[in-house]
């Protein structure tokens, strides 16, 4: 009966947090299309989740791209389709690598940089003076964070794509010696707009929860220093498990 | 002066004159009571101080004033409204005739000075940018830190954070401007800038001051009315003098800073022998 209770319990706690996530995403939206009048505090915080995550993004779509690059190539050449590299680097990349990597990049540095800041904002009372000077902290902080996070995204995810087949490139063509006009031009026949279209969505639905996920932990954390940090981890853990859970249904759902 | 929870309104203040009226408050959070009927008027055009010892609940008093919280049982009524009874927008409204000043300043710390004093100017009128520098510099004057609009938060003392937060409560021209704690933390000589801006910018402007404090005597020099709260009720009010007059044992406590008294030194414990000889912990 104890563990009956404590499932329960458990059960419960979640639905009860599920039900708050929506109502706090209802707010954000309730809100959104009015933040566009004042587009200079959307474009701050692009800049904040998007542009100061550029390096580390274009590091390691680099990096994944040669990674791929090189397995690509070992398990093409067992088949002696080497020519395809550059099709099965610029499929991975776009559909999945792309969309996922970014995510998992994008809540582990622009993720945490909202909940800790938000949080901070909360326990030094920056959130209850916002109240106290009759303005929603909703509507002027968390805002302009979830839209910035949902442009940004996107754009980060075809940098790192673009990124990722020229690594792909690098060590397909320039060390393995793949053929160039074979790994160019197999990819432009075999890779049709609707893979192109199927990233795109995938990384704009990722934004939505990557940056939901990130503005509703560090608005609700608790205003200690403690607080704050829990807010942080748990971003970045429910922010990596929803974007494999999403891929998931999405891919299914775009097949 | 009253030193009983009935007779804690000054006798002569009817309902126009008080911008604040606070009835038989009763609230708790969790299994812990934190106020039962308390009374409490506040008086339009005065520097009202709110002493008492550490967790009686001055801060949460002023977030039930300014609808932050609501009470449990028992009325606030600021400026003819109840908080309790208005929703959002209207909340908002009343708040727009309120300004707040934080215990740390609570200054936005990705806006520099002038626009942290701004920020609410801009939030609610969409006046034109020259207006708004006019206004945010005059208020910045006001507070002597004119020089200073250029700096971030992470560059002020405690005291210039201080000023700059009253600039940016003062900004929108409020009826009655309310402080938790002003003087914590501060030097003497920024404690003596904070104290006369109150009382200058209180009688300057026309507005009412609500000034939550256990700085017994700094709050002292500059209130017209005081209250002292403890064990969740208001236990003697009246003149700053007349509170140094006062008999009362909790009066003396807190007014002479008496380690002992009515508010005992030891936190609620078992007895000590027995626990020091006993052999489980703690």
């Amino acid at each position: 009966m104890g563990l009956l209770r404590e499932l329960w319990e458990a059960f419960r706690g979640a639905m009860v947090t599920i039900g708050d996530v929506v109502l706090f995403l209802g707010r954000l939206l309730a809100y959104t299309p009015a933040s566009f009048r004042r587009f200079g505090l959307i474009v701050h915080q692009i800049y904040n989740a998007g542009a100061l995550s550029l390096v580390i993004i274009m590091l390691c779509g680099l990096f994944v791209g040669m990674v791929l690059g090189l397995q690509g190539f070992d398990l093409l050449q067992r088949f002696g389709s080497e020519q395809s590299l550059g099709t099965a680097a610029a499929l991975g990349l776009l559909k999945e690598l792309g969309p996922v990597v970014t995510a998992l990049l994008f809540s582990g540095r622009a993720g945490t940089a909202l909940a800790s800041e938000i949080g901070l904002m909360r326990a030094t009372d920056q959130l209850s003076a916002i109240q106290m000077m009759a303005v929603d902290p909703v509507r002027r902080v968390c805002v302009p964070r979830f839209v910035g996070g949902i442009i940004a995204m996107p754009l980060l995810a075809v940098i790192f794509s673009a990124i990722g087949i020229y690594g792909a490139q690098l060590v397909g063509v320039q060390m393995m010696g793949v053929d160039s006009g074979q790994f160019w031009s197999q990819m432009r026949a075999s890779v049709e707009v609707r893979d192109v279209m199927e990233g795109v969505i995938k990384s704009c639905v990722f934004g939505v929860a990557c940056s939901l996920i990130a503005v509703y932990e560090g608005f609700n954390a608790i205003p200690t220093a403690e607080g704050v940090g829990r807010a942080t981890t748990r971003t970045v853990v429910i922010s990596a498990v929803v974007t494999l859970l999403l891929d998931y249904m999405l891919t299914a759902a775009l097949l | 002066m009253a030193e009983d929870p009935q007779a804690a309104t000054p006798a002569a203040a009817v309902d126009g004159e008080n911008i604040v009226e606070i009835r038989n408050l009763q609230y708790g959070v969790a299994q812990r009571e934190i106020f039962r009927d308390l009374n409490i008027s506040i008086r339009r055009g005065r520097v009202t101080a709110i002493m008492g010892p550490s967790g009686t609940g001055k801060t949460t008093l002023l977030r039930l004033i300014t609808g932050q919280i609501f009470p449990d049982r028992g009325s606030v009524i600021v400026d003819g409204a109840e908080p309790k009874r208005l929703n959002r927008a209207e909340l908002y409204a009343l708040r727009q005739r309120m300004g707040m000043l934080f215990q740390n300043g609570a200054l936005l710390t990705d806006l520099n000075v002038f626009e942290n004093v701004a920020f609410p100017v801009r939030e609610h009128t969409d006046l034109p940018e020259r207006l708004i520098r006019h206004l945010v510099l005059t208020k910045l004057h006001a507070v002597g830190l004119r020089g200073a609009a250029e700096m971030i938060p992470a560059e002020l003392s405690g005291g210039m954070g201080r000023r700059v937060a009253l600039a940016r409560a003062m900004v929108m021209d409020p009826k009655m401007l309310i402080y938790d704690e002003p003087f914590a933390g501060l030097d003497p000589i920024s404690l003596g800038v904070v104290l006369r801006l109150i009382r200058h910018m209180n009688d300057a402007l026309g507005i009412t001051s609500i000034v939550v404090s256990h700085d017994v005597k700094e709050i002292s020099s500059v209130a017209d009315e005081s209250y002292l709260l403890s064990g969740g009720q208001v236990v003697a009010s009246g003149t700053p003098k007349e509170l140094q007059r006062s008999q009362s044992e909790v009066v003396r406590q807190f007014m002479e800073g008496l380690a002992d008294g009515p508010v005992p030194f030891h936190y609620p414990a078992p007895d000590y022998a027995t626990q020091l000889l006993a052999r489980e912990e703690p």
